[in-house]
This record gives structure tokens, C-alpha cells and sequence, in this order.
């Protein structure tokens, strides 16, 4: 009873004052509880300046749970306005139960390219439920002061890019490269994932793989695991028992010359390394060649279909879809870089290194994320295991593949 | 004929026992098994009787990782059995010798790492154990035996041994707390008596303690294999679901939790995982069942 009077005083307080202020307010559903502070007071005060009619409330729960609790909220109908959205299967469920909007209409999303905006579209390309927010990059993050004191320069080439770890383990100072295979994902994500699209020529080969027309025992998907296979001897001692964690560390504690990377390391790298940094991007077979970079989406933002403020909510999502969100956000969280065709411009020098590589390669997402991964055997997994057996010789690059595409061929049709 | 009085006070004594454990264990147990019988097509489950299992045993993409995990199991329960079970009762005969000094330091000593959690156990052997910060490689440097140290945990060779042998590192403390205690109930006339007989030392031990505490090892034993063939935390802690290097260290457990709820982009199948967990049940029940009927019923038993 004293729950029902309560109940009824907020509500009518809730009426009178909307109908008094005529204010939305715009909950935002989101597994980042990491980025609460900077959504409160950058980017919310930001969007409200401009909008002053429009409240929006950040409300992030715990990464693990995200997903689960998403989905309990908006069966139960009180799930907020606007969904973060992870990318590929999760969200493209979500939008076939009808709990998000198709956005295809808003104007906005010509901000973004088809790559970006494929992380969250029907498979057919014909339905975009989710503004793209961020993405991560692949490629090389490098010890400055190693490669001065060694006279070392920023490879291009796979050549120079063997030539150079073949330099740093002959002088013996510095581990050529920070990466283990005990956690797996590390070899598949930052080793064949991250040089591979130079081979398969990005989306062109995706794509094709996609539907069927490349197959995994194809030179250019298997040419990455003979690469790797090269990789092992320049790995630390005991790499078969390095984790992640123990990569980063001997990394930023000036152990290792060159650190496989995703872009997501930079802030964290930034606070623990005390050398200068620097990248490069996946050297290319040949100099000259068009290189392709691994420009992973990770991060988009939708809207939910059972909204009260629909209108309120295209509003903002039509902002973060602006240059001014891509600025605040990707200069706030170095390494997650805005996915908007619009150029940003980047403090952080690492970060605006990285980012500047889409103006000299063609971006590509991970081969395995889109269709491929949804049956059994689930070909991400697979890469994972398939790349560590290759860096440690323990099987042929073409066994490896052929494993792979039977695997695949085993429950994809277009492959059969 | 006096009619027996039906005696409604051992129901309700038994009643809240058996409501609790049906709810929270019997009723789960069918569920799974049930669960197992069925498969999702389209958002809707549908009825398949034994497909799942079929699936499981004959597919050759399941029944390569159900028979790699079950092969990684029996290597798990085998490395107990030779290692775990033996020392424990050495210790413990070593602990019930009457001149022993300091007997109960050793016995917590041994005993504490049972009781500590499989997620400190995991994390501090990785770290032992790894080839950058671990204490084994300088150790083994400082003896000079440094060529024997290997990234064990890394390859595909020795990872579950090692495994295994943490995992006897752990729990070597239960096999000897129980042979202990079944050593000292042992009465003094017997050995005495055998004593004056001539059985004296290592003699009385094989010839009058071992057979006497027989059966508390093959309570022993079967407590080991079931614990062995349930076992998951110890490889989900280092090796992660994946049970590397290349599902090497997979064993039924994980096999089952990486099917059940899912890995990474791979979705959770609740109907695969129960079939796993099915198959679990079965092997356990079929190993206890031949203990109890098999070995047990011909166990000769002495009374003290």
C-alpha cells in the first residue's frame, strides 16, 4: 500500500513536471561502466548544451552480465531508450526479436562507411539497427628507444620486418616480440587477424569467403599461418606458457622490442610504459602493395523499439553520429577510435598514428566475426587454436587450413 | 495379526531433508537429463529422444572432443590414483609412527592446501610455473638443472601432468587424513601380537596395517574418480575453457561448460551440454556401481 501512494506521488511528480519542463529523458542501456565518468562529464553535458530539451542518463552495468541483463529488461519491457550494442549476432538477434529500431532512414548513418556500419546490419546489408560508435585497430606497437639504440628502421616490408627481429635477437638485449600462446586468442587476434588482411586484401576476400567463393585452404588464407610459423622463434623464452598479462608487462617494462597490438592498449600502455612509443601497421609483402588494416567495429549504440521517446532518441543518435561526438569520444578513450568517414582529430600521438593508417589502407573487420562464427565447430575458436599450432610448427600451414574449412564446410552451407 | 502402525514421525523427520535435496539436487539432475532429449530449431525446442547423443558419440567433429576429453579424464584420474593415493598413505604411515616429532605441524601443513581455493591454487602455480617470473626456472638455475625447465604449462606434451600433479599437490591431504585415522584405530594388542610373532617394522605395515585399511582406500579410490571425472575449476582457472595448448588439458568438465553456456562468439547450447552432462552421470554412475557390486561386496573385511 505505502509502496502503491509512493508509486502515485512520483508519477504525478514525473507528470507535472514534464508536462511543466516538456523535458525527455533518455537512458542509455551499456556494458562500459568503465567510461561512467566520461560520459557524465563530457560527453552528456556536451549533447545537452545543445539540446536543452532533452535529459539523458547513462546507465552501464557489469561487462559479464551486460548481455543477460539486456535481455531480461527488455522482455520486461524496462529496458532504457537507447541499447549499446555489441556487435555481430548479439545485436542482430536482438533486432530480429523486435527489440531494436531499423535506423537505416536516419540520415546520419552516411556518416559512416560499409565496413562500419556491417557489424550491425542484417546479413543482406538491408536493415542498419545501430550508429556506429568505435573500433579498434590492429597492427605493431613498438619500443622507440630500443629501435634507436639497435639503429633499427620501421619495417614496411615483411622482409625488413624479419630483418629487423632477426637484428634485435642477435643483439640479445630485448625479447624481438611480446606475445605467449597460452591464452590462444592473443595469437589468433593480434597475429593472423592482424597481418592476415594483407594477404586475403580485406573485404574483397572477406566477403568472397563469405559467400563461398574463396575457401580457407586458399593461398591467401593460408599464406598468414606460414607467417606466423615464422613468428615463434622470435618469441620470448617459455612463449608456449606466456600470458597476455605477462606480454603486456614485459612489454611496458622495456623487455620486449615489439608488441603485437590491438589499438585498446594505448592508454594503458601510456600509464605504465616510461619509453617512447610508436606503431606501425602490418608490413606488406611487397613495398608498394596496397596494405589493409584490421579496423575492428566493437562498440554501436541503438535504438529500442519499445521507446516512449523515439523522437527524442533519433536526436541523439544523430549526434553521436556527428563529428563533435567522434571528437570527444576518441580523444577520451585513446585506442577506440570513431568509426565516422568525417577524419577526427587526435591528441594522443600513438593513437593519431594508428588512426591515421585508414587514410593509406583499406579497413576490414576479423574475418571469422560476421556469419561464420554461428555454428559448430565455431570457426573463431578454431583460428585461435589453428594460430598458436602454427607459431609453434606443430602443424603444416595448408593441415591447418584444410582442418578449417572442413570444419566450416561442415555446417555452412554456401561452403558445401 | 496386530496391523503395523504406519509411522507418519520418520516422514516428517525425512521431509525437510528430502524436500531440500529434491529441489536443489535430484529434480536439477533429471531436468538436465531431460534437457538432453531435446534440441532448438527456430526459437522453439523441439523433442529428438537420443539424437543428441548420437550426435555426441558418432558425429566425427563432437565425438573427436568427447573422446579426447574422456581420454584426458582417465590420464587425470590414473595420475591421482598412482601419485595422489600412494603418497597419501605413505604420509600417513610415516604421521602415525609413534616416535615422530612435530607429527601434527606436518599433518596441517600437508592438510591447508585442500582447504584453499582452486582459483589461488591455479594463479599461484601459473606463477611458479612460468617461464618469466616463476620461481621453478631459477630455482632449477640455482642447482643447475636449468636445461630441465620447460614452459610445462604451454605444451600440449605436459600440460595436463602438470595439471594433474597440482591438482595432487592439493588433495594429497584427504587420502592421508583418512588413512591416518584409519591407522590409529588400528588396536595395539595386534600389532603386538604380531610383534611377538616376529612382524616387525615395514612387515607389520604390508602384512597387518595394509590389509586392515584396505577398505578405507577403496573408499579413497572412489571418492578420487568421482572427484576426477567431475573436476573443472583447477583447468577452467589456468587454461581457461579452452583447455589449452590445443585441448590438451580438456577434460569432460570443461568440454561441457564451453558447450553449455558457450565461448567467445561460439553461442551456448543448453541441449549439447546437457548430452555432455549426461554422459558424465552415466560414466560416474557406471564406475561406482562397479566398485560398489564389483569390489566392494568381495572385500574381506576384519573385525578389530
Amino acid at each position: 500500500m505505502k509502496r502503491k501512494v509512493l508509486c502515485l506521488a512520483l508519477m504525478s511528480t514525473a507528470l507535472v513536471t514534464s508536462a511543466y519542463a516538456q523535458e525527455a529523458t533518455l537512458t542509455i542501456e551499456s556494458w562500459r561502466n568503465d567510461d561512467l565518468a566520461l560520459w557524465q562529464d563530457k560527453i552528456i553535458p556536451a549533447f545537452e548544451a545543445e539540446h536543452p530539451g532533452i535529459k539523458v542518463v547513462f546507465s552501464p552495468s557489469a561487462p559479464a552480465e551486460y548481455n543477460a541483463v539486456l535481455n531480461s529488461k527488455l522482455e520486461a519491457g524496462s529496458a532504457g531508450d537507447l541499447i549499446t550494442c555489441r556487435p555481430f549476432d548479439a545485436s542482430l538477434a536482438l533486432y530480429e526479436g523486435g527489440h531494436l529500431t531499423d535506423l537505416s532512414d536516419l540520415e546520419a548513418m552516411g556518416n559512416f562507411s560499409d565496413v562500419a556500419k556491417s557489424a550491425w546490419q542484417t546479413d543482406d546489408g538491408s536493415a542498419s539497427f545501430c550508429v556506429p560508435m568505435a573500433s579498434v585497430i590492429h597492427g605493431f606497437i613498438y619500443n622507440k628507444d630500443a629501435f634507436n639504440e639497435l639503429g633499427i628502421e620501421v619495417p614496411t616490408t615483411e622482409a625488413e620486418f624479419f630483418a629487423a627481429l632477426d637484428k634485435i635477437k642477435e643483439d640479445g638485449t630485448y625479447i624481438p616480440m611480446a606475445m605467449g600462446t597460452n591464452d590462444q586468442w592473443e595469437a589468433a587476434t593480434m597475429g593472423y587477424n592482424n597481418i592476415g588482411p594483407n594477404y586475403w586484401k580485406g573485404e574483397e576476400g572477406r566477403l568472397a569467403l563469405i559467400k563461398g567463393e574463396q575457401k580457407l585452404t586458399d593461398p591467401q588464407w593460408v599464406a598468414p599461418y606460414a607467417t606466423l610459423a615464422k613468428w615463434g622463434p622470435y618469441l620470448g623464452d617459455g612463449y608456449e606458457a606466456q600470458t597476455y598479462p605477462d606480454s603486456q608487462n614485459l612489454f611496458t617494462l622495456g623487455r620486449a622490442a615489439i608488441y603485437p597490438a590491438g589499438s585498446w592498449e594505448i592508454s594503458g600502455f601510456n600509464t605504465q610504459a616510461d619509453f617512447e612509443m610508436g606503431a606501425f601497421k602490418p608490413p606488406v609483402q611487397n613495398a608498394g602493395d596496397t596494405c589493409y588494416i584490421s579496423d575492428h567495429t566493437d562498440i554501436g549504440i541503438g535504438l529500442n523499439a519499445a521507446s516512449e521517446n523515439q523522437e527524442a532518441a533519433r536526436t541523439f543518435l544523430a549526434w553521436v553520429a556527428s563529428p563533435e561526438f567522434a571528437s570527444i569520444f576518441g580523444n577520451a578513450l585513446p585506442g577506440f577510435f570513431p568509426l565516422s568517414s568525417t577524419p577526427v582529430e587526435l591528441e594522443d600521438p600513438l593513437a593519431k598514428e594508428i588512426v591515421g593508417w585508414r587514410d593509406e589502407c583499406e579497413s576490414t573487420i576479423r574475418s571469422t566475426y560476421q556469419i561464420l562464427s554461428r555454428g559448430t565447430p565455431n570457426l573463431e575458436n578454431e583460428t585461435w587454436g589453428a594460430s598458436v599450432a602454427a607459431i609453434k610448427g606443430a602443424e603444416s600451414p595448408e593441415a591447418l587450413g584444410q582442418k578449417l574449412q572442413d570444419g566450416l564446410a561442415s555446417w555452412y552451407a554456401p561452403h558445401q | 495379526m496386530q496391523t503395523r502402525r504406519i509411522r507418519w514421525h520418520i516422514a516428517v523427520f525425512l521431509a525437510p531433508a528430502v524436500l531440500v535435496y529434491t529441489a536443489v539436487m535430484i529434480f536439477p539432475l533429471f531436468n538436465t537429463l531431460r534437457l538432453a532429449l531435446f534440441t532448438e530449431v527456430d526459437q522453439s525446442r523441439i523433442y529428438v529422444g537420443l539424437q543428441n547423443f548420437r550426435t555426441l558419440f558418432f558425429d566425427p567433429i563432437w565425438s573427436e572432443q568427447f573422446w579426447n576429453a574422456l581420454g584426458n579424464n582417465f590420464w587425470f584420474f590414473l595420475v591421482h590414483m598412482l601419485v595422489q593415493n600412494p603418497i597419501g598413505v605413505a604420509l600417513a604411515a610415516i604421521l602415525s609412527h609413534p616416535r615422530l616429532r612435530f607429527a601434527a605441524l606436518y599433518r596441517s601443513a600437508i592438510f591447508i592446501p585442500t582447504i584453499l581455493s582452486f582459483v589461488i591454487v591455479g594463479f599461484a602455480w601459473k606463477l611458479i610455473l612460468s617461464p618469466l617470473w616463476g620461481i621453478a626456472p631459477s630455482m632449477l638455475d640455482a642447482i643447475g638443472l636449468k636445461s630441465l625447465f620447460a614452459p610445462w604449462l604451454g605444451k600440449e606434451e605436459y600440460a595436463l601432468t602438470t595439471l594433474a600433479l597440482v591438482s595432487v599437490w592439493q588433495f594429497v591431504g584427504i587420502p592421508m587424513m583418512l588413512i591416518y585415522a584409519a591407522l590409529l584405530s588400528i588396536p595395539e594388542e595386534i600389532l603386538e601380537a604380531g610383534e611377538i610373532d616376529g612382524i616387525t617394522g615395514a612387515s607389520a605395515f604390508w602384512k597387518i596395517k595394509l590389509p586392515l585399511i584396505l577398505p578405507s582406500i577403496g573408499i579413497i579410490s572412489i571418492l578420487t574418480f568421482v572427484g576426477n571425472f567431475n573436476a573443472f575449476d583447477l583447468i577452467y582457472v589456468s587454461q581457461g575453457a579452452l583447455a589449452g595448448p590445443d585441448f590438451s588439458t580438456d577434460i569432460l568438465g570443461t568440454f561441457m561448460y564451453r558447450t553449455f553456456f558457450g565461448f567467445q562468439l561460439q553461442l551456448g547450447d543448453p541441449h549439447m551440454g546437457s548430452a555432455i552432462a549426461g554422459a558424465m552421470f552415466a560414466i560416474i554412475l557406471v564406475g561406482v556401481c562397479i566398485y560398489l557390486f564389483g569390489i566392494q561386496t568381495r572385500m574381506r573385511r576384519y573385525q578389530l
